[in-house]
């Protein structure tokens, strides 16, 4: 019989900490088949940031580096200057990347480093327990803002993709989701595209996938999906935000 | 070829680098050691280097952790507020055991302080600085000739034994201008199975990481590190002694310190008063065994620093309290005369020889 779908050889063969119905599992996999189809492996570094996914290192079968909160892109910018052909990435969420780690964000994006970002929108710090994060959204529980964020008092939520689309640093930006079959395949084509921009010295990209975190919305896995489909893509809308190369085709 | 140049020991920092391989330089600006930025940022791209300007201390240290992780020889330079931000990120290089230099020409503090030299960092430099367990290795220049040889040695040993290393001067080395000898470095390349250049399909991941949530493994990387700085207190422990044989009374100082002492120390020779002067080089490990040794036939010691008597406390550790030590100080950017050291000297001798 034809084996038709294996694990990606990129995503090692270990238990993995995440929760139940948590997206980080998927979005790993969609990382190590576009490490696996752009045939990379062997020379991808990758950055792990500070929170959920600060144990991707231990999931990752390449090079990996583990940063501080926030600095991830920083790091990643000296990993890659010191050897420009290694393919580097970072693997962040959304506290790390949008409220400790803005600098670094707009400013790696600013300077078009040759890097790929992979940001992973699940609108709350997961691994301290569920607390408000720069992309929770208006009148969203959680345990920093039990009343539900109230913008008056601590304002809105950040629109990384569309902040970031206003620089002209950034070669990708791209906004998905992993609600729903079609939604996954949409966001694997984009990280693998995100992947070769790099392969082709393009510059900065990053892909910003909303995700979910049942545990710390309190859901069932499929009604964290459908919540995520309902109300984070609502807030956070896909699509391409940015494309330098196809709009020079234009 | 070597030759002698007239130089900025800001300058002699930079060029001494890039010598001995060092071809990735990330910085911030700030007074008053930007010349190192400016001078990387004109020979880099000419010499295939990286001279990068980060939006910040903390993107800077960051990134020299990313250089070094690849395995490249790497550094950043900063005066005292920007060392302070680069602080977590100095904790984690300890933490993943990572070799970089990282020069603090010191200004005056606390705050933003001033911009005038000053040695107030010193407890922040050979304490860690950061969170956690851990040492930097510490060099202290006091001389434009120094910033460079030790600019050199701090690379080195950094690579050898996977730490970071700190190059601790202050404005005035930084600013002042000597002439000195630029060697050609030895090119001893140490080997780094560890750095992160990719698996290339044939060897398991490398990761390069501080965390551990098992506390048996932590406790066991802290224990390691330690066996390694062991070693480094061992084989790497330098300074300088002038006049100290004989000497009643023994002046310690490093950077512009000594040397405003060895002028009084020769000031007092010439008075008759037995003065020597000791200048550990290494700050981290401290030249602790070389100082006891010196409290054997000294009567009294005299910390002399640009701070309100940091290093002092080492000095008295040293000598394990046998003695008497002293402090001889200015701080927000003022320097010590000769003659205020020889002043201290004196009283110092007249309490040894009244017998007090």
């Amino acid at each position: 019989m034809e084996k038709i779908i294996e694990r990606p050889h990129a995503l090692i063969d270990v238990p993995m900490h995440y929760c139940p119905g948590c997206g980080h599992g998927i979005i790993h996999r969609l990382v190590a088949e576009a490490i696996d189809s752009l045939g990379i492996e062997g020379k991808t570094v990758g950055v792990a940031s500070v929170g959920c996914s600060v144990f991707a290192y231990n999931y990752f079968n390449v090079d990996m580096v583990q940063a501080a909160h926030g600095r991830a892109p920083a790091v990643a910018t000296g990993v890659k200057r010191a050897n420009p052909d290694n393919i580097v990435f970072t693997y962040q969420g959304d506290g790390d990347l949008a409220a400790i780690g803005t600098a670094e964000t707009v400013h790696s994006a600013a300077r078009g480093e040759n890097i790929t970002v992979i940001f992973v929108n699940n609108a709350i710090y997961g691994m301290t327990g569920g607390q408000m994060a720069p992309t929770s959204l208006p009148g969203q529980v959680t345990q920093t803002s039990p009343y539900g964020r109230d913008v008056s008092a601590v304002g809105y939520p950040v629109k990384v993709c569309e902040m970031l689309s206003q620089l002209d640093g950034p070669a990708y930006l791209e906004r998905v989701a992993i609600t729903s079959v079609k939604n996954i395949r949409a966001a694997g084509r984009a990280i693998k595209k995100a992947f070769t921009y790099q392969t082709e010295k393009k510059g900065f990209s990053l892909i910003e996938v909303i995700s979910t975190c049942p545990t710390n919305w309190g859901m069932t896995p499929e009604k964290a999906m459908k919540w995520s489909e309902e109300n984070m893509i609502e807030y956070y809308p896909l699509g391409v935000y940015k494309d330098k190369y196809a709009e020079e085709k234009k | 070829m070597a030759q002698k140049v007239l130089m900025k020991g800001n300058e002699a920092i930079a060029e001494a680098a890039i010598s001995c391989g060092c071809r990735h330089y990330f910085g911030y600006p700030i007074t008053p050691q930007t010349e190192i930025a400016a001078y990387m940022a004109k020979r880099m791209p000419k010499i295939g280097g990286t001279f990068l300007q980060a939006e910040s201390e903390i993107a800077a240290i960051n990134m020299v952790i990313g250089a070094a992780s690849a395995g490249v020889r790497v550094m950043t330079s900063s005066s005292s507020p920007g060392i302070s931000l680069k602080g977590e990120g100095i904790s984690y290089m300890a933490g993943c055991d990572l070799p970089a230099l990282i020069v603090n020409v010191q200004r005056g503090g606390p705050g933003l302080g001033g911009i005038q030299p000053s040695q107030s960092d010193y407890f922040q430099a050979t304490r860690g600085g950061g969170h956690g367990d851990y040492h930097l290795l510490v060099l202290a220049p006091a001389s434009v000739q120094e910033m460079a040889a030790l600019t050199v040695r701090g690379f080195d040993l950094a690579d050898k034994y996977r730490i970071p290393c700190m190059l601790l001067a202050d404005g005035t080395m930084g600013q002042m201008m000597e002439p000195v000898l630029l060697e050609e470095s030895t090119g001893e390349k140490t080997e780094k199975p560890w750095a992160l250049t990719g698996t290339g399909m044939k060897r398991k991941h490398n990761i390069i990481n501080s965390l551990s949530l098992t506390p048996d493994e932590l406790e066991r990387w802290n224990l390691d590190r330690y066996r390694r700085y062991a070693e480094i207190e061992k084989n790497e422990v330098a300074y300088e002694e002038y006049l100290c044989d004989d000497a009643d009374v023994v002046t310690v100082g490093f950077g512009i310190s000594a040397r405003v002492a060895k002028n009084a120390v020769k000031a007092a020779r010439a008075e008759g008063i037995k003065a020597g002067m000791f200048r550990p080089i290494t700050l981290w490990p401290f030249p602790k065994e070389a100082l006891l040794a010196r409290a054997a036939t000294a009567r009294e010691f005299i910390s002399v620093e640009l701070s309100m008597g940091q290093m002092i406390e080492d000095v008295e550790l040293a000598i394990k309290c046998t003695r008497p030590v002293t402090l001889c100080s200015r701080v927000g950017g003022m320097i010590p005369s000769p003659a205020e050291v020889l002043a201290a000297i004196r009283a110092a001798d007249a309490r040894i020889k009244g017998g007090i």
